[in-house]
């Protein structure tokens, strides 16, 4: 299922889509050296972190798009680097564990 | 590719927090360019990350040498910081000294030096107090 599908199918909001791409997995986590060290390339990271560095993390481990949970969400600035970079990013109100069973059915 | 090694260098500044990262993706930019396999550019640019990170934190900042060869690429970070007093512990999951504010951005969970080692296929570690820290890191190819 690609980031654009899953986020019409939950009704997630999307707060960029610069690069829709298929989702082959998920990983849930707000440190970043544990994403980094664990997420796989084409995960969906679902996280409540929302300051600048996510960004820099979600290129580097090749995430294919942030989901940001709890009703947080990116600052206009970070959603402009975000669509530059060529990030995915969704939010939804759901709490993170919501969000992973969300994704579990589309696995 | 073809004999010749590549050199790229990049500075690492200290006092920005918030942008640390940018040489990282600088490296991977540059590493797509010359045709480098995705899983490849992945490690050395998440392991060259860490690095960078633990400059900025701990060290108000350095500088980056990569080179690249046919066979591997080489990540040298040097910096002037304080040093680390030991190595065998700074090397453990878990382990950090990381300041609060810092913690609270998602860092400082004790296992950028761990994912360094996980990610380059030979890692070494020179540091002395006072003076700095220098981190070579190789990545196969
Ligand atoms: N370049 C450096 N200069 C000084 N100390 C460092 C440096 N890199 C790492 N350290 C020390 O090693 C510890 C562990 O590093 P790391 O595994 O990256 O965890 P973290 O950065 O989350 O604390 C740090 O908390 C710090 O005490
Ligand atoms: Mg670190």
């Amino acid at each position: 299922m690609t980031v654009s599908e899953f986020a019409i199918k939950h009704s997630l909001k999307t707060l960029c889509l610069p690069d829709d791409r298929e989702i082959t997995g998920g990983y849930v986590g707000d440190l970043l050296s544990w994403v980094m060290g664990r997420a796989q390339s084409g995960d969906a990271w679902i996280t409540i972190m929302s300051n600048q560095n996510i960004l820099a993390v979600a290129t580097l481990a090749d995430v294919s798009c942030i989901i940001l949970g709890e009703g947080v969400t990116l600052d206009e600035e970070l959603i402009k680097t975000a669509n530059d970079k060529g990030i995915n990013v969704l939010a939804s109100e759901a709490d993170t564990f919501k969000l992973s069973a969300m994704l579990a059915c589309e696995l | 590719m073809d004999n010749n090694i590549i050199r790229f260098t990049y500075n690492v500044d200290g006092t920005d927090f918030t942008s640390a990262g940018q040489a990282s993706v600088m490296l991977k930019k540059n590493l797509r360019q010359l045709g480098i396999s995705p899983d490849t550019i992945r490690r050395a640019s998440i392991a060259m990350y860490e690095g960078e990170i633990n400059m900025v934190i701990h060290a108000d900042g350095g500088v980056a040498e990569i080179e690249v060869s046919e066979e591997c690429i080489t990540i040298m970070l040097k910096d002037s910081g304080p040093g680390i007093k030991d190595i065998n512990q700074a090397m453990q999951e878990g382990f950090s000294t990381a300041p609060d504010d810092v913690r609270s951005l998602g860092f400082g969970a004790g296992m950028g030096l761990p994912n360094m080692k996980r990610y380059s296929d030979h890692m070494e570690i020179e540091s002395e107090l006072g003076v700095g820290t220098t981190i070579t890191m190789k990545i196969n190819i």
